[in-house]
């Protein structure tokens, strides 16, 4: 591995001084700044030029630095775009900083470089006003195209209260119901027609039994086969980012357990991770094993889910209802710790919310036991099935190439041949010291995707016996003034723990300034939290880089040639979710 | 007087009972699939929720008589009728017990497949009339799939008919007294239900109303009674192959101690359990491979089983016989 400031130094001595401007986060991440002009030349380098080269864009965001206060020497700027890239040969990332002056700023675009840019940078131009010059398709992507304003500008309100009185017309209904139509030429449509051969276009969603929720997709036909896809998202969007700048950073917590809805614990683990970062805080290590185990269990769960759903999208009613039964029983589980179920908000800042119940442990072993002859026999029932393989052999299948160039992350990635997993490579709450295998696939087609996911169960069976075996003795949640809900025990005693809990419950931690960003392995791929921190009671930018939403892009590539059954079965194969990937 | 009331009467008594068990059928579908999937199914409506289908009989009967304003009314409204209509009057050749038939056809055989082709017309005429995609692609897949393994359908049965000598279904029952004809016509009872579930468009062979790919495929624009109709027409049709691999493979109506009606729809409800077991059981598969299994699997198979099934015929029989089936051609 190449030590952090290398990359930054060869930078420097290569563009010279004036084009990379280092910065210092909590985390260590190396990051730098660099101008407008040079930035496309700089990125192109990073992409193709440098040694160990940044093959991934993992997330490109922005951050409205108007009303920051607390930016430590960083230069000066309205709005700053941050290109986080991952390079697989270093196991390290890079964030690249713009700094852009104004009220309608722009960036040369990224689309040319990385394929997964496209969507990114509609997002910035939806989001942020943010104009990435030469797009192809420069349209909203979140927020509904009549919609006016920037959502994640500070001057753009944060609640209904701070909104107009809401009222609906007919023109305003009329116009609205027209922007829902469906316009080829809006989505850079021109030729709908090859060698004498007009295609159809259908309309799929955002209500329809096969696309997992509020999921709209259009389809330019030949017959059956599809000639090109034109994904359409954002209906499920709950301006998740927006809440961030408004909860304190302790109540932010039962949001994300809402972006992934099927793997609660997976989403809040990355946040209080960055939070953590952020404020400096260690985690007992109780806590750790506590949340490694509730990790797992919910990485289960939801893959409980994808299980059943995935046999349903090929046609088999069955298997559904059997893995929903059984993610009862892991539900069960997190009941009896957390008393919540599909949201749990267990995870606290510094530590987890209480402390394991009594008889936690024998349920967590009869789940061990229960799950893996279930698992045998789903084996049979979907993966051995032959007209399982010849639905899923040889659809949608991705080359690693492209999925590294597309931003696919988790179980997707795996498939296609490569062993990248956060848990194994940049371990955190202690993964290191588990024993547990990364499994992997070769072929990239929706068969392999979903092998992958089968054996995932299996290990994270495994981890969680050796959570249950070796749970540490201990405190579950850390002594440090930032850590939330602060501890009571002592407040009773003298005045000034008091004020210190009253503050701290009633306004919340105040997180020292800076920026950090913690990534995990979520369910669905790699999950991580980047937070800014202006000094205050909340964050002043949440960025949610949720792994979904890449996936979700490059479904036009898998499914082109395909039929509209394959359609169905590389959707179940992906497994995202709506919430995951509108945020 | 009496000439008439009786096949009235025996009308009337087979419509009533195949509407009724229809809709129990729905139940006991719902009840099964339930037990195989580890949940309870309808059990609130009645003792068992047996009461369960008389209660969506009556929501589905109030429900508003909507028509979509893009579609072709009349084409629309009549696409449902043809289902009911022929696998109905398909039933009139099966014969539930001895003599108890609508009607005696000597080509019954014949007139059962020239019903079940008419239905095809219900799924192309619902998905043409709609005037929708999602209905379009279903009456589209239906019509291929349904075509196609019509064609199986029929070529299956002949091996049955050159063993009984017969058309008639009565006649290819009372024939097989010494030996129910699934043994020696295997692979044509195989053929025969595997097409049996493409014509009625039961998974895995759902192709047509595909849920998860074409919302509900052809009758994606029908509500109430007229959707009704075509449920109802499925579980019929359900019935119908059940009746029909009943007679043709599984002796009919015969069997001892219990009466020949009994056994009649012992037979054909254990069919249709086999039905229901496949669709908790298997998944789709796609479009093309239906096809290509139907005409690169069954087709040739079937045309073994027939081709077989003469020569070996031919061999055992005796010479002045197979002159005598020259000359007298089939009866």
């Amino acid at each position: 591995m190449i030590v952090s400031s290398n990359i930054i130094q060869d930078l420097a001595s290569r563009f010279g001084g004036g084009s990379v401007e280092p910065q210092s986060t909590a985390d260590d991440v190396p990051t730098f700044w660099t101008p407008k002009e040079k930035v496309r030349e700089v990125l192109e380098y990073l992409k193709t030029g440098v040694e160990g080269p940044y093959r991934m864009l993992y997330d490109l965001t922005a951050i409205d630095e108007r009303t920051r206060r607390k930016r430590h020497g960083q230069p000066e700027s309205d709005f700053t775009v941050v290109y986080h890239l991952l390079s697989f040969d270093r196991n390290e990332d890079l964030r690249v900083k713009v700094a852009l002056k104004g009220e309608s700023p722009s960036i040369p675009t990224a689309t040319g470089i990385w394929s997964s840019a496209n969507w990114y940078e509609r997002e910035l131009w939806d989001m942020f006003g943010v104009r990435a010059e030469g797009h192809p398709n420069l349209r909203r992507i979140l927020m509904p195209p009549t919609w006016e304003g920037h959502p994640l500008r500070k001057d753009h309100p944060a609640r209904r209260t701070e909104m107009e009185r809401y009222t609906l017309p007919l023109e305003k209904e009329v116009k609205e119901e027209a922007a829902l139509g469906f316009v080829p030429r809006e989505w850079g449509i021109y030729r709908t027609e090859e060698n004498g051969t007009e295609f159809m276009f259908l309309n799929m969603g955002p209500h329809h039994p096969g696309t997992h929720g509020i999921f709209r997709i259009i389809l330019e036909l030949d017959g059956e086969e599809i000639v090109n896809a034109f994904p359409d998202i954002g209906y499920h969007h709950r301006g998740a980012e927006k809440m961030g700048e408004r909860q304190t950073w302790h109540t932010y917590i039962p949001y994300t357990d809402r972006i992934d809805y099927l793997a609660g614990p997976l989403n809040n683990f990355p946040y209080v991770l960055a939070v953590e970062r952020l404020a400096g805080i260690e985690v007992p290590e109780r806590a750790r094993v506590a949340r490694v185990m509730l990790a797992e269990l919910f990485r289960i769960a939801s893959h409980l889910v994808w299980y059943g759903t995935f046999a349903q999208d090929l046609g088999q009613l069955t298997p559904v209802f059997l893995t929903f039964n059984d993610r009862e029983r892991a539900y069960s589980i997190i009941e009896a710790i957390a008393g919540f179920r599909m949201h749990p908000a267990w995870f606290r800042v510094g530590g987890v919310q209480s402390d394991l119940p009594r008889g936690w442990d024998r349920l967590v072993r009869e789940f061990i036991e229960y799950l893996p002859p279930r698992l045998m026999e789903y084996e049979k029932l979907i993966m051995e099935n032959a007209i399982v393989r010849a639905r899923t052999k040889g659809i949608g299948r991705l080359t690693l190439e492209q999925a590294i160039d597309w931003g696919v992350t988790g179980p997707n990635l795996r498939a296609c041949g490569i062993e990248w997993d956060f848990r194994k490579k940049r371990p955190y709450s202690g993964y290191e010291q588990f024993e547990f295998e990364i499994p992997i696939a070769h072929e990239g087609d929706s068969y392999a995707r979903a092998s992958v996911r089968v054996e995932e169960m299996r290990q994270s069976l495994r981890i969680m016996e050796q959570c249950l075996e070796n749970m540490p003795p201990g405190p579950f949640k850390s002594d440090h003034p930032l850590a939330t809900p602060p501890r009571k025990e002592r407040t009773m005693r003298d005045i000034e723990t008091l004020i210190g809990h009253f503050l701290s419950v009633s306004w919340g931690p105040v997180v020292p300034a800076g920026e950090a960003a913690a990534g995990t392995e979520a369910a669905k791929g790699n999950n991580t939290y980047y937070l800014v921190s202006d000094g205050d009671t909340s964050s002043y930018r949440t960025r949610i880089r949720t792994p979904s939403f890449p996936h979700l892009q490059a479904l036009p590539l898998m499914c082109k040639g395909f039929e509209i059954a394959d359609l169905i079965a590389i959707l179940g194969s992906i497994d995202f979710v709506m919430g995951d990937v509108d945020r | 007087m009496h000439g008439i009331a009786s096949p009235v009467l025996t009308i009337a008594v087979i419509l009533f009972a195949l509407l009724a068990s229809s809709a129990a059928l729905i139940w006991a579908e719902r009840r099964l699939l339930a037990l195989w999937q580890d949940r309870y199914g309808p059990n609130r409506v009645g003792p068992l929720g047996i009461l369960q289908s008389v209660a969506d009989m009556i929501k589905i009967l109030t429900k508003d008589d909507w028509v979509p304003p893009f579609a072709d009314r009349a084409v629309f409204v009549l696409a449902p009728a043809i289902i009911v209509i022929t696998v109905l009057t398909a039933f009139a050749v099966i014969p539930f017990a001895p003599g108890f038939a609508v009607a005696d056809l000597d080509i019954g055989v014949i007139f059962f497949l020239a019903m079940s082709s008419l239905s095809i017309y219900s799924v192309v005429l619902a998905g043409w009339a709609s005037n929708s995609k999602y209905a379009l692609l279903g009456g589209l897949r239906g019509a291929a799939q349904m075509l196609s393994y019509e064609i199986f359908m029929g070529l299956s049965i002949m091996g049955v008919v050159l063993l009984a000598g017969s058309f008639n279904l009565g006649d290819i029952v009372e024939a097989q007294r010494d030996m129910w004809f699934f043994i020696p016509q295997l692979p044509g009872l195989l053929i025969f239900f595997l097409a049996g579930l493409a014509e009625t468009h039961r998974l895995p062979f759902d192709l047509p109303e595909a849920e998860n790919e074409l919302v509900a495929g052809y009758h994606t624009e029908y509500a109430g009674m007229k959707f009704g109709m075509f449920f109802v027409g499925e579980y019929l049709g359900i019935m119908l192959v059940a009746s029909m691999i009943t007679t043709l493979f599984l002796g009919g109506w015969l069997g001892p101690v219990l009466p020949a009606a009994a056994w009649f729809i012992l037979k054909t409800g254990l069919v249709v359990a086999v039905f229901i077991l496949l669709r908790a059981a298997l998944p789709r598969p796609r479009f093309d491979q239906l096809m290509g299994f139907g005409w690169k699997a069954m087709l040739p198979l079937a045309l073994i089983n027939l081709l077989a099934t003469g020569a070996v015929l031919l061999a055992v029989t005796d010479a002045p016989l197979s002159t005598g089936i020259h000359d007298a051609g089939p009866r």
